[in-house]
């Protein structure tokens, strides 16, 4: 039987699907690494104190008004839906227990991630991409310094440490939001939503929910590190790599926030 | 003292060293030079593992620092102060917490001895009383001596610059020249300079080495290199630009 040779455009198509496979399949294990990396030099004493503090800072007090707005008009607007949809059912007491259970179990903590991963997560793929531009991160190992331990850390712990606090904000503001429109424009009464909420919430809501939004500090500080710290050494490579830490971050969110609810369910 | 053997360097699909040899020996000044482009800022960070080779050794007293792990690596840098063509501070310091930061976190010193090696070291690269300011308010000028005192805080062995008089308007360009001359004599250390600035940088170097396509060309003290009958020096040296760069 005739022996087929495969055409040259085909090997070349191969080729092109499998050294893209292999450079995601290498980015990620680079990405786990890094990970490994912050989180060994964050349990390694002492502990940059002033540094996480400065990315608490950073983090939560920066992120602190985007968060308090979008938390705000995200209550107000479910409060607005829930009304009248619960309304088709003689439900609208049930107002309470629908916002304060959608906010604290799924909505806070993803909301809350996606603004602080637009207002602070890209300004630190931008500052480190800047960084390893302006050759900073190649002189700090010049100095016998790993720059992961000074730069990445102290990110790392701050974002979870922020992130659940923030999320906290977020899910306060959206209740009182919630009720502003309920009770304040619409004609149901304080009790009713106060009570509502008061039965179907359980400690076990608000622990899942601080647990998610401590996993999406982690995710966040995780990949805009990362994708700033590896930037390419040129002027468009701040820009690819806030742009590519934005995205990443809100595609892992998302999948890790399915993963999370499947397992806290 | 450092060897550089046989070091292979390729970036996608540009192979910029070619199986360098180079040898830079202990005290005084080396300078390498060679055309824009030619692979020399890639071969002093080879020398310091900020890039690794593909092929090839770098030996630095004896030790090929291209296998190292990240502890023994770092033992080895502690030899080094690097200044870097930008200064590289840190753009979130001031300058005297800059030149403070490798004595903080490499040494035992009290926040006294350290206070006092810095303000010694900014006095003696002429920034004494701008250790308050952040490097986004000084000059170009002025970032270099603070990456200068940075590099010879720790009292390294070996300094490196790259590129140290880029951007730099010709009187700046001079001083800092006399800078590192006036250091190197005071403290000792070895220099390994790269720079495109002739025929000024030779006036401080006590050895000349030219990289041109990927391999060095030529090198020797700096008189001798000055007479070196090897035409890719010579058209350099005359500055003959009837052929393109990467031809160099």
């Amino acid at each position: 039987m005739a022996r087929v040779e495969p055409s040259p455009r085909m090997t070349a198509l191969l080729a092109n699907i499998g050294g893209r496979t292999l450079g995601y399949v290498a980015g990620m294990g680079a990405g786990v690494i890094f990970l490994g990396s912050a989180l060994a030099w964050a349990a390694r004493p002492p502990a940059k104190v002033r540094l996480i503090i400065q990315q608490i800072r950073a983090i939560g007090v920066d992120s602190l008004l985007v968060v308090l707005l979008s938390g705000l008009f995200t209550g107000m607007v479910l409060g607005l839906q829930g009304y009248y949809s619960l309304r088709k059912f003689n439900a609208e007491s049930f107002l309470g227990a629908v916002v304060a259970l959608s906010l604290l179990r799924e909505l806070g903590p993803v909301l809350s991630a996606f603004m602080v991963t637009g207002r602070t997560g890209s300004a630190m793929a931008a500052e480190l991409a800047s960084m390893r531009v302006t050759e900073q991160i190649d002189a700090m190992h010049s100095m016998a310094l790993n720059p992961v331990k000074y730069l990445v850390s102290p990110r790392v712990v701050a974002g979870v440490i922020a992130m659940p606090l923030l999320t906290c904000m977020f899910n306060v503001i959206g209740i009182w939001g919630a009720y502003l429109v309920g009770v304040g424009l619409l004609d149901l009464g304080s009790g009713s939503y106060i009570s509502g909420m008061e039965q179907a919430v359980q400690l076990r809501d608000v622990v899942e929910g601080l647990i998610k939004s401590a996993t999406f500090g982690l995710i966040i500080t995780w990949v805009c590190c990362f994708k700033g710290f590896h930037a390419l050494p040129m002027a468009t490579g701040v820009g690819r790599a806030t742009t590519e830490a934005v995205v990443l971050s809100f595609v892992l969110i998302l999948v890790s926030d399915y993963f999370l609810t499947s397992v806290m369910l | 003292m450092i060897e550089v053997v046989d070091v292979h360097k390729n970036f996608a699909r540009q192979e910029v060293l070619k199986g360098t040899n180079l040898t830079i020996e202990e005290g005084g000044i080396t300078t390498i030079i060679g055309g824009s482009g030619s692979g020399k800022t890639v071969l002093l960070k080879t020398m310091i593992a900020l890039l690794l080779p593909d092929r090839g050794q770098v030996r630095v007293d004896g030790t090929d620092i291209t296998r190292l792990g990240e502890k023994p690596l770092n033992e080895v840098r502690q030899k080094f102060g690097f200044l870097f063509q930008g200064a590289a501070l840190l753009d979130s310091m001031t300058i005297f917490d800059n030149v403070a930061f490798p004595l903080r976190e490499r040494t035992r010193l009290g926040e006294d001895a350290i206070g006092a090696k810095v303000r010694e070291r900014l006095d003696q690269v002429g920034l004494k009383d701008m250790g308050y300011k952040y490097p986004a308010e000084v000059s170009g000028g002025m970032k270099k001596r603070a990456g200068f005192a940075r590099a010879l805080v720790t009292d390294p062995r070996i300094v490196l610059f790259d590129e140290p008089t880029t951007g730099l308007d010709p009187l700046l360009a001079k001083s800092v020249h006399q800078l590192i001359a006036a250091m190197q004599s005071r403290v000792g250390f070895t220099g390994v300079i790269v720079s495109h600035d002739i025929p000024e940088v030779f006036t401080i170097s006590h050895r000349v080495a030219m990289l041109a396509d990927g391999v060095i060309a030529d090198s020797g003290p700096t008189e001798e290199f000055l007479r070196s009958s090897s035409p890719t020096v010579r058209r350099f040296l005359n500055s003959d630009t009837s052929e393109p760069a990467d031809t160099l």
